[in-house]
């Protein structure tokens, strides 16, 4: 059996064919963004979680230092229990605030970290003690339209 | 008796139908037994790969393109009413990837390669190839079948990727050159919606799918048609019209399994 010039015709269409793969994979796809291999799980409370869903990006400053990995209900204290991936190379002191934060009015959820000042660093598995809701635009509407937030409605003053 | 006859044609069609798809089904499986053999013979798939995959390159490359255009043309008029000209990015590269990549270029190949396939083999069993084959113990299976079964399986998704990269270049080149949508939002919003396995792979898995579907159904038309030129002709039609509804209908099942509920 000889070499062909069709075997090159064949080879050179796997290739493309591959080729194109691997830049929907990269270029158009997530895979270079984000690599999962070393990271550390912390857990956040939530009162809400609003749109937040898994593989949702996780930023301090506007940096993407981790993803969502799981959202699930706690019934002991029936709040949202979030994990996330953060990246090994972060580490944020315990006092660090967990938001849940809207890309633009109307874009996607994702988790604001604000770093406080303590000098001890979440480990492996800790839990933020602070954590904000997501806001949901619908309340917001609502309070502005029907009441303030103290429980007094825009009527009586 | 005009009633009885046209009953009597129905309860015939019925019969001959499920009798043809139990004989594709063991046909099918069949082709499944004999792939070992086709393996060790890798370059008789190489050379279907040729003929089916490579020889349908240019349809799927120069359609990829203009449907990507296309796509950008009229997601950024879409979306222009809405202000959001940057999630065009990702409107082009989930459509493509999800469903136009493998449904129009499976839809393509069919009737690029499956038709030829039909044709081919048909006219192999008219002309008593198949026959002669088996006269010299060469299992016709084998030899002529499983090669491009598996030629077929492994182009479809080599294509429906090439589909979809040249596409997502089409919606670029229309969106960010010609209308000039930002480029880093352009390619941000793409990169931040799109997953690779829910959405990249899971294209993938479709297009394998469609591959099989689409060359059983040619080998199988070929294998079936009655060897005269009429009965090659009718069963190259039928090649095309059933693997377009094969399609169809499988993309719809697969959807609602990949994507539902998100």
């Amino acid at each position: 059996m000889e070499r062909t010039t069709l075997d090159l015709w064949v080879g050179a269409f796997v290739v493309a064919g591959l080729a194109a793969l691997v830049l929907l994979a990269m270029k158009v796809g997530n895979l270079s963004t984000y690599n999962v291999s070393d990271t550390y799980p912390l857990k956040a409370y939530f009162n809400n979680v609003g749109g937040l869903k898994p593989t949702a990006s996780v930023r301090s400053a506007g940096v993407l230092v981790g993803r969502v990995r799981d959202i699930r209900l706690d019934t002991e204290r029936y709040q949202a229990l979030v994990t996330m991936d953060i990246d090994k190379r972060y580490e944020f002191p315990k006092d660090t605030f967990a938001n849940i934060q809207t890309a633009g009015l109307l874009g996607e959820n994702f988790i604001g970290l604000q770093p406080g000042g303590d000098d001890q660093m979440l480990k492996n598995g800790d839990t933020f003690k602070k954590t904000q809701s997501a806001m949901i635009l619908e309340d917001l509407v609502g309070q502005f339209l029907y009441g303030k937030p103290d429980g007094k409605s825009a009527g009586e003053k | 008796m005009p009633l009885i006859k046209s009953v009597r044609a129905i309860g015939n069609r019925t019969v001959n139908s499920v009798w043809r798809l139990g004989y594709a089904s063991r046909f099918f499986m069949l082709t499944l037994m004999h792939s070992g053999s086709s393996f060790r013979r890798f370059h008789l798939i190489v050379k279907e790969m040729f003929a089916s995959g490579v020889m349908s390159l240019i349809i799927i490359l120069v359609a990829g393109t203009f449907v990507g255009m296309v796509l950008g043309l009229q997601g950024y008029e879409t979306l222009k009413r809405y202000g959001s000209e940057s999630a065009l990015g990702s409107l082009v590269a989930l459509s493509l990837v999800r469903e136009l990549g493998p449904v129009l270029s499976a839809l393509l190949f069919a009737s690029r390669a499956g038709s030829a396939m039909t044709a081919e083999i048909g006219l192999m069993k008219a002309t008593e190839q198949i026959a002669a084959m088996e006269m010299m113990a060469v299992n016709p299976i084998a030899r002529v079948i499983a090669p491009r079964f598996w030629a077929g399986v492994i182009s479809m998704p080599l294509l429906s990727a090439l589909f979809s990269a040249l596409g997502v270049f089409g919606g670029y080149v229309v969106g960010v050159v010609l209308i000039g949508v930002d480029e880093g939002s352009f390619w941000s919003q793409m990169q931040s919606s799109v997953d690779f396995q829910h959405d990249v792979l899971n294209g993938v898995i479709k297009s394998i799918v469609f591959g099989i579907a689409v060359t059983v159904i040619s080998l199988f038309e070929g294998y079936d048609a009655p060897p005269t030129a009429e009965g090659v002709s009718g069963a190259t039609t039928r090649t095309v019209v059933q693997s377009s509804l094969a399609i169809l209908i499988l993309d719809f099942i697969l959807t609602a399994f990949m994507f539902r509920g998100e």
